[in-house]
């Protein structure tokens, strides 16, 4: 493999693909330059700053809630701030040169699945995830914790001396930290005794309320103390396992979705002695060799929101409605802040079934000639309290009124460079037989692209 | 249509139809093969459809003293026995009722139940412990039990755009089918004709050959689809709802012979925290309309006896109403079931108890699993603990 076809492969793992544009800076760059000027270009962490207060608490507060219609703007108002929110995310994701820290709030994303109904705790978490998202894990995680919406999914408001609630110790333990089989029932009761009076107030912030704190001696995991918060998570992250278990989550999403023991064990070695420092974990994936071994590229089954990005990314796209790509989201079965459930989205194979894979082939050529859309995609649960309001709900044929700037795309093309070379910078997988005749038969590079973001192969980094 | 005519359409046109050589013609099942084929139709009411005032418990005074100005009134309602009547919106029910085709299952649900939308409906659909996490549905899981037999996506369908976790295996999935024109027109794309084309051996077992095979399969799959439903013509009148046309779309796929065992519809709209008289009895009217036309539809084509339909929401509501005119998120509900074999037809057990409560929710009497295993050990023929890794003992309402 030469370096150009390394670092295509790094920038489909470490970001969200390459442009085209990127091809005769990268053609005279050595591997561990394009990786330190990766990291470079993410030193930088601007938070998303939609919301400036927590609106929604200050409108419930203010609110009537059992007058309908107050209570019925609420809800539209809260809904609003949601979709600005994704749409600003993704958006960030399309336009920033901060590609590997967002590639990695998207990892935190979905390590730490949360749902909440308040925007502006969303946001906050969200911007937890990016301030740390190449830092400390430990900062993460304890910031994570402390953070008003993972207190309030988790129920730790409701975590009191004498009425424990075990919701968060339980997830801390199964999918935050050490995983599942490495921690009792006995462990679960102990440790929640330790977060209770962890809570937030009206302004977000985290309070530890101290009267509702457990003082009482805990035994965890074999030792006994009185605990707080913070010693369990000391604790969990004492144990090697904490670390074995964060580097298969990111070997699984950075490199192969069957983790090599070797290679997550030379990671969680380096994890757990760098004292969760993630960047030296990160760089040491990139440089490996095996991370560039062929049974490692072009394998991965790109998550709906890469595949969105990617595509914005590459072609330089520009929506008139940005909620179609929403549409695109709810048909993909990704929607962000609106994790399945705390365990987050399973990913890989887990993303195709019959009809998420026809929208996948779709929807690129859709984007790139302001197709129609025709399909709606399923109306997330909690949604359903706006719905019950609407009765005539239609299903509508919509342009996606999306613009590609082909203009600059066939100007970043170096000169010279063949049509094959094109498709290699926008397919991860080899370029085989079958696309070599697409490439051949295609009679221009528009047609060809077009063609190509239409293939199975589009699908995968 | 020339292959580069991809670069200009728009929305998806319709191909040439065309049967590669791989694909071996699929046949519907012969009229006396068809007889005894079971399947069974999964509604799904999103949004914790109120059951309390769905199945209403009128001979308990605790239901007007709870629900001052949302309980229904005596002369309204269509009384089933002396403790619980219909939902005036259901009278496309009751008829069903008195044929002995419907069955009502109350108080069902499971320990440490979960309020909110998403996660429930998440149990529901994976069929898991309230504190574990599934990535498989529970008719995913039929079917990856089941594949040595039925190899194809199209053994479950579920009629919408996307595919709901229920029907997610970790070895085969369920097929997505609004609607089976566009499905097939969608996969006749010139261009995908040929990827497909290029792609009819060997594929390799990582993703790209995962790929490959999943689009491999919706492509014969939508064919086999369409070819053998197109034809058919429903006789019966559908209200003109979006729901009726998912079930008329249903009972052709059932009456064409599709090979399908389960399917899957859903009916948003159940979230009624304000204002509840009208906007449920406006989708329960849509619901109850529906499956009295679907289900007369398979009586009149002789199919009712091997069609067993249960009825199912994430969550019941609250048994003391809110102060907006509307409910909030409870726990246990009601489960009804429509065919024309029901073992005990009418209400299957007890009434809801509205005074022993659980932090002002009803209590649970059934497991939802152990519904679901009365399915698949009774109805579907698999032996329930390959899919509920534990087993769960089946009921005897089939």
């Amino acid at each position: 493999m030469n370096s150009l076809a390394k670092i295509k492969h790094l920038y489909a793992r470490a970001g969200f693909g390459l442009n085209v544009d990127k091809l005769a800076q990268y053609q005279k760059l050595s591997v561990k330059h394009a990786v330190d000027e990766l990291f470079k270009s993410s030193d930088f962490s601007q938070p998303l700053s939609l919301l400036t207060a927590n609106q929604t608490y200050q409108m419930a507060d203010r609110a009537d809630k059992t007058d309908t219609l107050t209570r019925k703007m609420f809800l539209q108002e809260q809904r609003q701030q949601e979709k600005d929110l994704n749409l600003a995310w993704l958006n960030q994701m399309s336009s920033t040169e901060a590609v590997l820290r967002e590639k990695m709030v998207l990892f935190w994303h979905n390590h730490f699945a949360c749902r909440t109904q308040n925007p502006w705790y969303a946001q906050q978490l969200n911007n937890i995830q990016r301030d740390n998202a190449l830092g400390n894990f430990k900062t993460l995680l304890l910031q994570v914790s402390q953070s008003p919406a993972m207190l309030q999914f988790l129920n730790n408001q409701q975590n009191r001396k004498g009425h424990p609630n075990e919701n968060f110790a339980r997830e801390l333990m199964e999918l935050f930290t050490i995983g599942r089989g490495n921690y009792t029932e006995q462990d679960i009761k102990e440790s929640a005794r330790a977060f209770t009076g962890w809570g937030f107030n009206n302004n977000g912030e985290f309070v530890m309320r101290a009267g509702q704190h457990d003082e009482g001696s805990k035994t965890f995991m074999g030792q006994s103390g009185n605990f707080k918060g913070e010693d369990i998570i000391d604790i969990l992250l004492q144990k090697k396992q904490t670390a074995v278990f964060i580097c298969t989550k990111l070997y699984r999403y950075l490199v192969n979705d069957t983790p090599d023991k070797t290679h997550v064990n030379a990671m969680a070695d380096l994890l757990y002695n760098g004292n969760y420092e993630l960047s030296p974990v990160l760089k040491y994936i990139f440089t490996a060799d095996w991370f560039y071994a062929p049974a490692n590229v072009g394998n991965l089954i790109k998550s709906p929101i890469d595949l969105i990005v990617g595509l914005n990314r590459q072609f330089y796209i520009t929506y008139n409605n940005p909620e179609v790509m929403m549409q695109f989201e709810r048909a993909l079965g990704q929607v962000l802040f609106y994790p399945p459930n705390v365990a987050g989205w399973p990913g890989g194979k887990n993303w195709i079934d019959s009809s998420s894979l026809m929208y996948r082939l779709k929807i690129p050529s859709t984007v790139l000639n302001n197709g129609i859309i025709d399909f709606h995609g399923k109306a997330d649960p909690e949604d359903e309290a706006l719905l019950a309001g609407m009765p005539n709900r239609k299903q509508v044929k919509t342009q996606a009124q999306s613009t590609a700037d082909w203009d600059k795309f066939l100007a970043g093309i170096p000169k010279g460079a063949t049509k094959e070379q094109v498709a290699e910078v926008l397919l991860s997988p080899e370029v085989n037989s079958n696309l070599k005749s697409v490439i051949v038969q295609s009679g221009s590079i528009k047609s060809m692209v077009v063609e190509l973001v239409s293939t199975p192969e589009y699908q995968l980094c | 249509m020339k292959r580069r005519d991809f670069l200009k359409s728009s929305a998806l046109a319709s191909g040439v139809f065309l049967i590669p050589s791989f694909l071996k013609p699929f046949e519907a099942m012969a009229s006396n093969e068809l007889s005894g084929f079971k399947n069974l139709v999964i509604i799904q009411l999103s949004g914790g459809n109120d059951g309390l005032n769905t199945i209403v418990p009128y001979g308990n005074d605790v239901y007007y003293q709870k629900r001052k100005t949302i309980a229904i009134k005596q002369p309204d309602l269509i009384k089933l026995n002396d403790l619980q009547a219909l939902n005036p919106n259901l009278a496309a029910l009751k008829e069903l009722y008195d044929q002995g085709w419907m069955s009502i299952i109350n108080s069902v649900g499971y320990p440490n139940p979960d309020r909110s939308h998403f996660r429930s409906m998440d149990i529901w659909q994976t069929a898991s412990a309230s504190d574990q996490f599934l990535t498989t549905g529970w008719i995913g899981r039929y079917l990856d039990a089941n594949c040595a037999v039925n190899k194809n996506p199209y053994t479950a369908v579920e009629v919408d755009d996307t595919l709901s976790l229920a029907l997610k295996g970790s070895k085969m999935k369920g097929i997505a089918v609004q609607n089976p024109g566009k499905l097939y027109s969608n996969t006749r794309e010139p261009f995908f004709k040929e990827l497909v084309n290029e792609h009819n051996d060997n594929l390799n077992e990582d993703n790209l050959g995962y790929l490959y095979k999943t689009m491999i399969e919706t492509y014969s799959s939508a064919d086999y689809i369409q070819q053998t439903s197109k034809t058919y013509q429903t006789k019966a009148e559908y209200p003109q709802t979006g729901f009726a046309n998912q079930l008329k779309s249903v009972a052709k796929f059932i009456n064409s012979g599709l090979k399908t065992r389960v399917y899957y519809v859903s009916l948003s709209g159940f979230d009624t925290h304000t204002t509840q008289i009208n906007q449920q009895g406006r989708q329960l009217k849509v619901y109850g309309e529906g499956v009295a036309a679907f289900i007369k539809d398979l009586k009149q084509t002789g199919r009712l006896d091997d069609t067993l339909v249960m009825t199912f929401s994430e969550f019941g509501r609250r048994v003391e109403q809110n102060a907006s005119d509307g409910t909030d998120h409870g726990t246990a509900n009601n489960v009804m079931l429509f065919g024309g074999k029901l073992n005990k037809q009418g209400i299957y057990n007890n009434a809801p108890d509205l005074t022993q409560l659980d932090n002002g929710d009803l209590k649970y009497e059934i497991d939802f699993r152990n519904i679901y295993a009365t399915l698949l050990d009774k109805w579907l023929n698999v032996n329930n603990s390959t899919v509920l890794n534990s087993g769960f003992r089946a009921m005897d309402f089939v």
